[in-house]
């Protein structure tokens, strides 16, 4: 288990690396020389080359490369070309939000899903399981907008029970922001665990007919005994892998959601940031998406060796 | 004994409008071991899930099931009531022991629940105590060890010993068996059912002992049911059942499994050609278990047809007479396969950080030649090597040293596009007939894409011709060519992947297993088939196999494989009658054949008698 962890961490450090050149070498490639944007058509070439200096764009490639990527693991950003503003502080500011939403709302999906998929597999070939399986397959097949708009239009407008958008940090009013953060967790969990729903359901259908569970009920135990002693376990490992796929999705995938309910998060920050043209802020998402994404992986590997004694064995 | 400890009347077992098992009657005694064979659906195994009350969902039981101790019948029975009984009173060993366990649980409290959830011990503690002294009484190694271990790091045999430690746990007065040494080796095997006739002799509990295998039955059961399409077709004392059968289907399954008896033309019989078997005889049995007195049992056993006194000193198939033939031109010419110290090594994944990764010797150094027209053997038990023998003959993977010349051709070191001609020579019939075969292929596509030049359609004159010619040499009929794999039964598309085969006109056919995955009464007709084709197309066989009774039927020279070496070849006869190394003679002493079993049995019986006359 030991070594399974080691590979896998340096896995994490070398993907990371080969990650933070590709993204450098992409954002380069772009056309357009970030002091001329940051000062426009009219600027003269002495102010260029002053703002050139003050972004450091005048030196070598590598050199700006390895400054980037030094500041990187201080956690220093550096200084958006655009707003002229430290960026490491935004996207702290930034990721936070994301993370909490995010969290939340596949916590959320995952407490509709398990319970809902098994419920669903156990009785797939009654009424009641067809008719869940039903609505599930509406929920894969609604957009997540779409269930933010009509949340939206029901519970706030409506009904008036929770503010229609918005953003409190929990620290400052904890009250607050669990009447903020309830609708767009609820849109985000609504579809996710639809999604989550149908694999927990064709995970514990498939363990369902697994000879261990045969054996559990000759040995004396109830059906629904024998699925959770036995069953659930098994059933996890494949609802984990898609979990962990959908939850680093979301991260960025939120951003319709956060556009609905006005959230400051990641999502929206890159989609401001690719419209103002921030290279460097761009760059500086993209990178804490790739180590979020990574920590969620490394994260999976270590829950399934916790699962799965096979695993630990093969290293 | 007034009542029986089961006592099952008319059940009924259907699915829907189709009857899976009609009319099933059995009273079993205290202590009864009574045997159920049957081939696949035939009802065996439903009836034994109907007796635990585990039917699948839409699948309904009628009739009566009784056990003693219960004051209720078990048909119809709710569920809570069942959960008192399964596990307790009645319990039961499955087929597939890795599958049949939980594989994230450790072994020792997978064995601790049954005893839990039925409150037979007073505490956890109890329970894991008591789980490693069942594990014990199933004599694996080290039970306390076992007891930790997860289910992937026991053996097949291992794993099947902790199901019955399991299964016994609650000294239950009802066992049920359902095929549970099918998927173990025959050394393996023999083990087992050591283990379990011991085990329920001991407690006195009642088996009921499911299997396709007659050997087996013969080995440990008082009484047989024969099932066939959901009925019993006949009853009576393993005796009576296997040396007189009543009932055509009997004599035909009993034919098909005698793999010691061939019919006027060198053939295994059939259920077609049953008719003319004449079953085992049992004549003064002599000392059991010993090699020498097993083949006496057997050659006085042997039936006695037209020919078979002159067939008893040559018990090789096939033509006799052109056997010194070919023993000699394995000398004179050159081997048509010809393997020199072939070592192949594989590395397995590191464990640790510090030292070098594990290795794999599947093969340790082995030679043999085989001559044009032999029919050569290659005997061994899972990891034996055998597997990956065959997949260096048939170039799919590289000897890490040695030499392998398959019909002129040197595999070692051979890239992929001069392996082309050896392929072209040698054709692999597997041993899984539904895997091998693209379920999206038509079979008309199947058989003749060996023949087929890149870009070249199936479906022009001259394929058309070959393919049709090859499923007649198959007994397969016209209309199967524009079918899928899944149309047809196991031993058809055995025929089909046959046909495939040979289609290409090969010098060698190797086959891996061909039959183990078929019914018996199949099995005989596909090695008819086998050794026909052989013949007519004048083949060199490499026949790969853990039965030996298979390997003793079609080869006439063999080699026996244990852990990458070989330890013994020669002639099959000799290797049979007068083995040499120890692994052989446990090999064969384990190998169970009907007539074996049968002579065993006799000796037992007359032992029984013996002692109870002591007794009185």
């Amino acid at each position: 288990m030991g070594i399974r962890l080691l590979i896998n961490a340096a896995r994490f450090a070398v993907t990371f690396m080969v990650a933070t050149v590709a993204v450098f070498i992409f954002m380069r490639a772009v056309p357009g020389d970030p002091a001329q944007i940051a000062l426009g058509v009219n600027a003269t070439p002495e102010l260029l080359a002053e703002t050139r200096a003050e972004f450091g764009t005048d030196r070598p490639l590598p050199v700006q490369y390895f400054d980037w990527t030094l500041g990187l693991f201080r956690g220093d950003f550096g200084t958006s070309y655009v707003t002229r503003r430290d960026i490491t502080p935004l996207i702290l500011d930034r990721v936070q939000v994301s993370l909490i939403l995010v969290g939340l709302a596949m916590a959320a999906a995952l407490l509709i899903a398990v319970p809902l998929g098994t419920l669903m597999a156990v009785n797939h070939r009654r009424i009641s399981g067809i008719l869940l399986s039903g609505l599930s397959q509406a929920g894969v097949a609604v957009p997540g907008f779409l269930a933010a708009i009509l949340l939206v239009v029901v519970f706030a407008v409506g009904l008036g029970w929770f503010p229609a958008n918005g953003w409190t940090p929990p620290g400052e009013d904890f009250g607050d922001f669990l009447r903020r953060v309830f609708l767009p967790v609820l849109a985000l969990a609504s579809v996710q665990g639809a999604i989550l729903t149908r694999y927990a359901r064709s995970a514990v259908l498939e363990i369902m007919s697994e000879d261990y569970l045969r054996t559990a009920r000759a040995k004396g135990l109830g059906r629904t005994e024998a699925l959770v002693k036995h069953g659930l376990r098994n059933a996890a490992i494949p609802v984990l892998t898609v979990t962990g796929v959908q939850l680093a999705a979301l991260i960025i995938g939120a951003v319709v959601i956060e556009r609905v309910f006005v959230i400051p998060g990641l999502g929206s920050l890159l989609l401001d940031a690719v419209g103002n043209r921030d290279l460097l802020t761009v760059q500086s998402v993209v990178m804490v998406l790739v180590a979020i994404t990574l920590t969620i992986n490394l994260l999976v590997d270590v829950l399934y060796t916790v699962l799965d004694p096979r695993i630990r064995k093969k290293a | 004994m007034s009542e029986h400890l089961l006592e099952v009347k008319d059940l009924r077992v259907s699915a829907g409008e189709r009857t899976l098992v009609d009319g099933f009657n059995l009273e079993l005694g205290t202590g009864e071991r009574v045997g159920l064979i049957g081939e696949s659906g035939s009802g065996k195994s439903m009836t034994a899930t109907a007796l635990m009350g585990l039917l699948p969902e839409g699948v309904s039981a009628a009739g009566s099931i009784r056990l003693a101790g219960t004051d209720h019948d078990l048909v119809g029975a709710r569920d809570s009531r069942m959960q008192r009984i399964r596990g307790n009173r009645m319990a039961m060993v499955f087929q597939e022991p890795l599958s049949a366990l939980n594989p994230l649980m450790r072994v020792g409290p997978q064995v601790a629940e049954v005893m839990l959830k039925h409150r037979t011990v007073p505490n956890r503690r109890a329970a894991a105590a008591k789980a490693v002294e069942m594990l014990a009484s199933v004599r694996l190694p080290d039970p306390a060890e076992a007891a930790r271990a997860f289910p992937h790091q026991l053996s097949g045999g291992q794993r099947q010993r902790a199901m019955l430690a399991m299964a016994l746990a609650n000294d239950p007065a009802l066992l049920l068996c359902d095929e549970p040494t099918a998927a173990l080796d025959v050394t393996v095997q023999r083990q087992v059912l050591d283990l379990i006739l011991e085990s329920v002799s001991r407690r006195s509990t009642g088996l009921l002992f499911i299997t396709h295998d007659l050997s087996v039955v013969a080995s440990i059961c008082d009484r047989v049911l024969v099932m066939n399409n959901g009925r019993v077709v006949e009853e009576g004392t393993t005796e009576q059942v296997l040396t007189r059968p009543a009932h055509a289907y009997t004599r035909g399954l009993l034919a098909a499994s005698d793999l010691e008896a061939t019919d006027s033309g060198g053939r295994l019989f059939t259920v077609a050609s049953a008719a003319a078997y004449v079953p085992p005889k049992i004549v003064s049995p002599p000392r059991r278990g010993t090699t020498t007195g097993t083949t006496t049992a057997t050659r006085a056993a042997r039936p006695t047809l037209p020919d078979a006194s002159a067939r008893t000193d040559h018990p090789a198939p096939a033509t006799p007479a052109e056997q010194p033939d070919r023993g000699r031109g394995a000398g004179a010419v050159e081997p048509l396969i010809s393997v020199r110290d072939l070592v192949r090594t594989y590395r397995r994944g590191r464990t640790s950080l510090f030292g070098a990764p594990a290795e794999v010797q599947a093969l340790r150094g082995i030679s043999f030649e085989v001559a044009a027209g032999q029919r050569f053997g290659v005997v061994g038990e899972s990891g034996s090597g055998k597997s990956t023998l065959l997949r260096i003959l048939a170039g799919l993977d590289q000897p890490t040293s040695g030499s392998v010349k398959v019909a002129g051709n040197e595999v070692a070191g051979a890239r992929e596009n001069e392996l082309r001609q050896l392929r072209r020579e040698l054709q692999i019939v597997f041993q899984d007939p539904m895997g091998s075969l693209d379920p999206r292929m038509r079979v008309r596509d199947i058989i003749t894409e060996p023949l087929l030049l890149p870009g070249e359609s199936a479906r022009t004159a001259r394929h058309a011709e070959r393919a049709a010619e090859m499923l007649r040499a198959v007994d397969l009929p016209p209309e199967a060519l524009d079918r899928f794999p899944h149309q047809f039964s196991g031993g058809q598309r055995q025929r089909i992947s046959i046909a495939r085969a040979l289609i290409g006109e090969p010098r060698i056919l190797v086959a891996d297993e061909p039959v183990s995955a078929l019914d018996v009464s199949v099995r005989a007709q596909v090695l008819n088939l086998l050794s026909d084709l052989v013949d007519r197309y004048n083949l060199t066989l490499v026949f790969v196999s853990h039965d030996l009774g298979v390997v003793r039927h079609l080869c006439d020279n063999v080699v026996v494989m244990n852990q990458g070496l070989i330890v013994e070849s020669g002639p099959t006869e000799q290797i049979y009658e007068d083995p040499q190394h120890g692994y052989t003679r446990t090999l064969v002493a384990s190998s169970m054949s009907l007539r074996s079993e049968m002579a065993g049995r006799a000796m037992d019986s007359r032992e029984e008698v013996t002692s109870q006359g002591e007794g009185q």
